[in-house]
């Protein structure tokens, strides 16, 4: 999220979109209904199925799954046709003014620079048009046919409220309410909060759809307003944290990048990534890149990183391309993968296609799970019946179970989707000999550290040369941990601007990572992080629930960047520094420096009025409604076809169906279902009463959602003979579930492209392990491919057929 | 005199004993007639974090035990935080539920092992299986290690091995995750938010 849950309530308009947060993230949705009741605010729900989010909307707008680019793409142009759009806003703080390459064009459903043979693009063309200072031009009187708003404007003509309806099977009438509604937010003191989720993500389109949202957010000047902003609302306690921590293939902590094998020296590397400015006067702020990784380097080897060796640079693995989980359950059917570990994952039943996901683990010769909590994949060896048909004398994986700690038996810090750091602590000793994960993982190090030490082995450095100065090596202790990630000053820091002063003496934690260093003198394992605990103790604690105004807590926890709770805040004020809006002033000029109820993005002694622009991340500080080279499949948002559609072709462009720039392997490719042979549109889901495969395991909750189920509509119940209750078979190209029907009047078909759509839906919360009532596994359907940004499956779009048994 | 239950307990804690606070009146009325006195006078209070969903609702953990060290404690009731600004004391249907997944009778409980083929678990110590894992990794790593790619870089990666870590976890546990996984060289790692 950009803004936080309570600030939920102080929106005007609220879209829950690619989301069903009543269900979801029922508590969080109290702030949603806070609006209606004490801010008069109206709730849009934009779903396939009328959700209970929906049930308690002002408006409902039913969407076929996997269409919502064309559904915001037709809002775009109903703002910029009617010039209901926040123009000063547009101009001051997004890239709508800037030029772009005069090469760069879009024509029959691909961008310039595309190559079919390797299904990638050549970006050289989305880029702006430079002066001879290496700085974007820019023609303020949006006359210039190359200015973005222009190309934008030309982009979205097609999305007319016709082609809208064509596509996503929204009533003409209903999606034009929509755009009403969200243009009133264009008004300087009305604001709307997108609320999204895994229902934007999980598509190979996913990043797009996230992203058209944004644009209109900017467009309606809503980014950095209290009330505003783009909020995904996360699926997990701390998948944030995880995120910000980069344990995914190609990341680093903080937002770092693992340096690829193209970066043959650290020079490269940080020539890469250190930002150059693309306007003049501009923060742009990732030009303090080589201080955030020279510091985490500090903070891997310790001592052993110096500038003599590149602080250690060569330490680390250097990739030739992101093995994601897609990617790396490919090579593990091909026998190519030998050992897995399984922290608190249980990707037999959270990855698509599970029968491919089980015949490679197959493949592995060994596998470690780390849980609290027995899972469908530790026993995917054991012959399940139907719902896990395997040969278990022919599996020779040899599979370790490791019982580890929960919750509620350890000390340390979660995220939650505002950014926020909390504390928690452990309230009892976890059962029978189940240890901490951290002590699992120092247990394997220390013992392989051991053995490199005794035996010599393959590249033995990086291992010897971890830091690891924990108290206990086989205990590190969640305190130190944190102050790790945190940072210290490894020199005494003078204070440049008072000569004999020091911002911090040596061995001090930072407070802040305004203070890290490029040259060795600073540590910091996560420079986001910087500041969380520092010498005043562990901000992520503090426990004061003050409301310093709009809902804000500033003193509660601990939220990243720098303890700031609504990000690109300085965008809630014009240039000259009024607010947009007087009754939500959340930062002002003092005459010296910005202050205000919230923690400043921005240069704190920049006055109003300079040249530099409020979003300080971006090397021309401006919201980009062309994204330049970021994205892969294109600077503007299209709409392309789930890789499994039910009509089958792309009515903007039918040569051009799917996503052209999605990676899809071979064998996936064959395994994609046709609308003849698998005619209805499924889509997966969560329910109030489980959390993903772990509730299975609860009594409470098994209690109350005892039994596996799908959602099917009326007519298409009609159609087949189903009647409320009947057990049904559910296939797709890769395999079938069986569950018992719940008919509904929640989903109705839709007219899509002329023909007629049924939904069908699938919640995901049963197994062949639980204390629930055994089912199977809902990803037994669904398909290999993912995003081609993310690579994060498409599970919310493909095609099943229903039978009744 | 007004007592909430939560300065209630506050005042127990500080000291006070119960019959004279009962006395005094500021029980509930029927709480000399009772011939049990309350579990959770005797509990501690932890705080804790929701670990579903990441709305991050403040938790209130009620254990028995008073630390001595043969007395184990245990969490009998769990319950949401009123003073926390987002939950303000509420919990969903989820996190209602939660003393039953910390008590689940599928918790795990012990090292195990299912041998290459094997229909049954075999439990194992801590030591063989810390000492069984390295060894399987170590193997692994010296057989398959990647130091220089086709045009002789420097790239010093593992592919034949790789970790999903959980996003469950904390973020010191993913800190150390972080060390662990680079610092042997290996590509493959993930966690939900792939997903």
């Amino acid at each position: 999220m950009t803004n936080h849950w309570v600030d939920i309530r102080n929106a005007n308009i609220i879209v829950v979109m690619g989301g069903n947060s009543a269900e979801a993230h029922p508590v969080g949705f109290r702030w949603v209904i806070e609006a209606k009741t004490r801010n008069k605010a109206k709730l849009i729900v934009i779903d396939p199925r009328f959700t209970r989010t929906a049930s308690v909307a002002d408006h409902y707008a039913p969407i076929r799954t996997g269409t919502d680019i064309a559904f915001l793409s037709g809002v775009i142009r109903y703002l910029l046709q009617t010039g209901k759009y926040n123009k000063e806003y547009t101009l001051a703080y997004t890239n709508a003014a800037l030029l772009v390459n005069p090469d760069f064009q879009f024509s029959e459903g691909l961008f310039s620079g595309y190559d079919e043979a390797t299904r990638k693009y050549d970006k050289a063309t989305w880029s702006y048009q430079l002066d001879d200072q290496g700085f974007a031009r820019r023609d303020d009187t949006l006359q210039d046919p190359r200015c973005v708003l222009n190309l934008l404007k030309a982009h979205v003509a097609r999305y007319t409220p016709e082609m809208v309806e064509r596509i996503c099977g929204t009533p003409k009438e209903t999606f034009l309410m929509v755009c009403e509604h969200l243009a009133g937010t264009a008004a300087p003191d009305r604001t709307t909060s997108f609320l999204y989720a895994l229902g934007w993500t999980q598509h190979s389109i996913g990043s797009q759809n996230i992203r058209t949202m944004a644009m209109v957010q900017l467009l309606l000047g809503n980014m950095g307003m209290v009330g505003g902003g783009v909020n995904a609302l996360r699926g997990h306690s701390n998948i944030q944290g995880l995120t910000d921590i980069g344990l995914l293939s190609t990341s680093l902590p903080g937002y770092l990048t693992l340096p690829s094998e193209k970066e043959t020296d650290l020079a490269a590397h940080l020539a890469k990534y250190t930002s150059k400015p693309l306007a003049d006067g501009q923060m742009n702020y990732w030009q303090n890149y080589p201080k955030f990784f020279v510091s985490l380097m500090k903070s891997f080897w310790g001592d052993n990183a110096s500038s003599d060796n590149n602080w250690g640079y060569d330490w680390l693995p250097k990739w030739d391309k992101g093995y994601d989980v897609l990617q790396y359950f490919e090579m593990m059917s091909q026998g190519k993968v030998n050992g897995y570990l399984c922290q608190g994952f249980n990707p037999v039943a959270s990855f698509p296609n599970k029968n491919k996901i089980v015949a490679s683990l197959s493949q592995l010769k060994f596998l470690v799970i780390i849980d609290p909590l027995v899972t469908d994949t530790s026993t995917f060896w054991k012959n399940h019946g139907e719902q896990n048909d395997v040969k278990t004398e022919q599996i020779q994986t040899e599979v370790f179970r490791l019982p580890t700690t929960c919750f509620a038996e350890e000390d340390g810090a979660i995220i939650n989707s505002g950014r926020w750091l909390q504390w928690h602590w452990k309230g009892a000793d976890a059962p029978g000999e189940a240890i901490a994960d951290v002590e699992i993982l120092a247990g394997i190090f220390v013992k392989l550290k051991a053995l490199y030490a005794k035996e010599g082995g393959a590249y033995p450095e990086p291992i010897m040369k971890l830091s690891w100065a924990y108290a206990n090596p086989m205990e590190p202790k969640p305190e130190e941990l944190a102050k790790e990630m945190n940072g210290k000053a490894l020199a005494d820091l003078p204070d440049p601007k008072e000569p004999g002063k020091f911002l911090a003496r040596k061995g001090e934690l930072l407070p802040g990572f305004a203070l890290l260093q490029a040259d060795g003198s600073t540590s910091s394992g996560c420079w986001i992080f910087t500041g969380s605990w520092t010498q005043a103790g562990n901000q992520m604690a503090r426990r004061d629930n003050t409301d310093t105004g709009f809902g804000n807590t500033p003193a509660w926890a601990w939220a990243w960047p720098a303890n700031r709770r609504i990000l690109y805040n300085r965008a809630s004020a014009r240039p000259d520094g009024t607010p947009w809006d007087p009754a939500r002033q959340l930062i002002k000029w003092n005459g010296e420096k910005w202050v205000g109820s919230d923690v400043p993005d921005y240069k704190l002694d920049e006055p109003p009025g300079s040249a530099m622009a409020p979003f300080i991340m971006q090397a021309e500080g401006l919201g980009r409604l062309f994204a330049l080279d970021k994205m892969a499949e294109g600077p503007f948002p299209e709409h392309y076809e789930p890789f499994e559609s039910p009509i089958g072709t792309n009515p903007l462009h039918p040569k051009v169906v799917s996503n052209p720039a999605a990676r899809v392997f071979k064998g996936d490719l064959a395994d994609m279902g046709k609308a003849d042979a698998y005619p209805y549109a499924a889509t997966t889901y969560r329910l109030t009463e489980h959390f993903h495969y772990w509730t299975k395991n609860v009594r409470l909750n098994a209690i109350l959602q005892p039994e596996q189920f799908v959602e099917i509509g009326e007519a298409l119940a009609k159609e087949k003979g189903i009647n409320h209750g009947d057990m049904v078979k559910v296939s797709s190209k890769r395999g079938y579930i069986k569950a018992k029907a719940v008919v509904t009047k929640r989903i109705k078909p839709l007219t899509v492209d002329g023909k007629t759509v049924h939904h069908v839906g699938i919640p995901i919360h049963w197994g062949y392990e639980g204390v629930a009532k055994k089912g199977f596994i809902a990803n037994t359907l669904t398909p290999f491919v993912g995003d081609a940004n993310t690579q994060t499956p498409e599970f919310k779009s493909f095609l099943v057929n229903v039978e009744k048994l | 005199m007004q007592v909430t239950r939560r300065q209630f307990f506050k005042l127990s804690a500080g000291g006070l004993a119960t019959s004279t606070l009962a006395m005094l009146g500021m029980l509930p009325q029927n709480a000399l007639a009772d011939v049990r006195s309350y579990k959770l006078l005797r509990a501690t209070e932890t705080r804790n974090t929701c670990p579903y969903c990441s709305v991050g609702c403040g938790i209130l953990m009620y254990s028995l035990g008073d630390g001595a060290k043969n007395a184990k404690s245990t969490i009998f009731h769990i319950e949401g935080d009123p003073d926390h600004p987002v939950n303000r004391g509420a919990l969903c249907p989820k996190g209602a539920g939660l003393v039953d997944f910390v008590h689940s009778e599928n918790r795990l409980k012990h090292p195990e092992v299912r041998e290459p083929g094997g229909k049954e678990w075999k439990r194992i110590s801590w030591e063989e299986a810390f000492e069984r894992i390295a060894r399987h990794m170590k193997q692994d790593r010296d057989a398959h290690f990647v130091e220089k790619n086709a045009d002789g870089v420097t790239v010093n990666r593992w592919l034949t091995t790789g970790m999903l870590c959980a996003s469950a976890s904390s973020n010191e546990t993913g800190w150390l995750s972080q060390k662990f996984v680079r610092s042997l060289g290996m590509l493959a790692v993930d966690n939900q938010a792939r997903v």
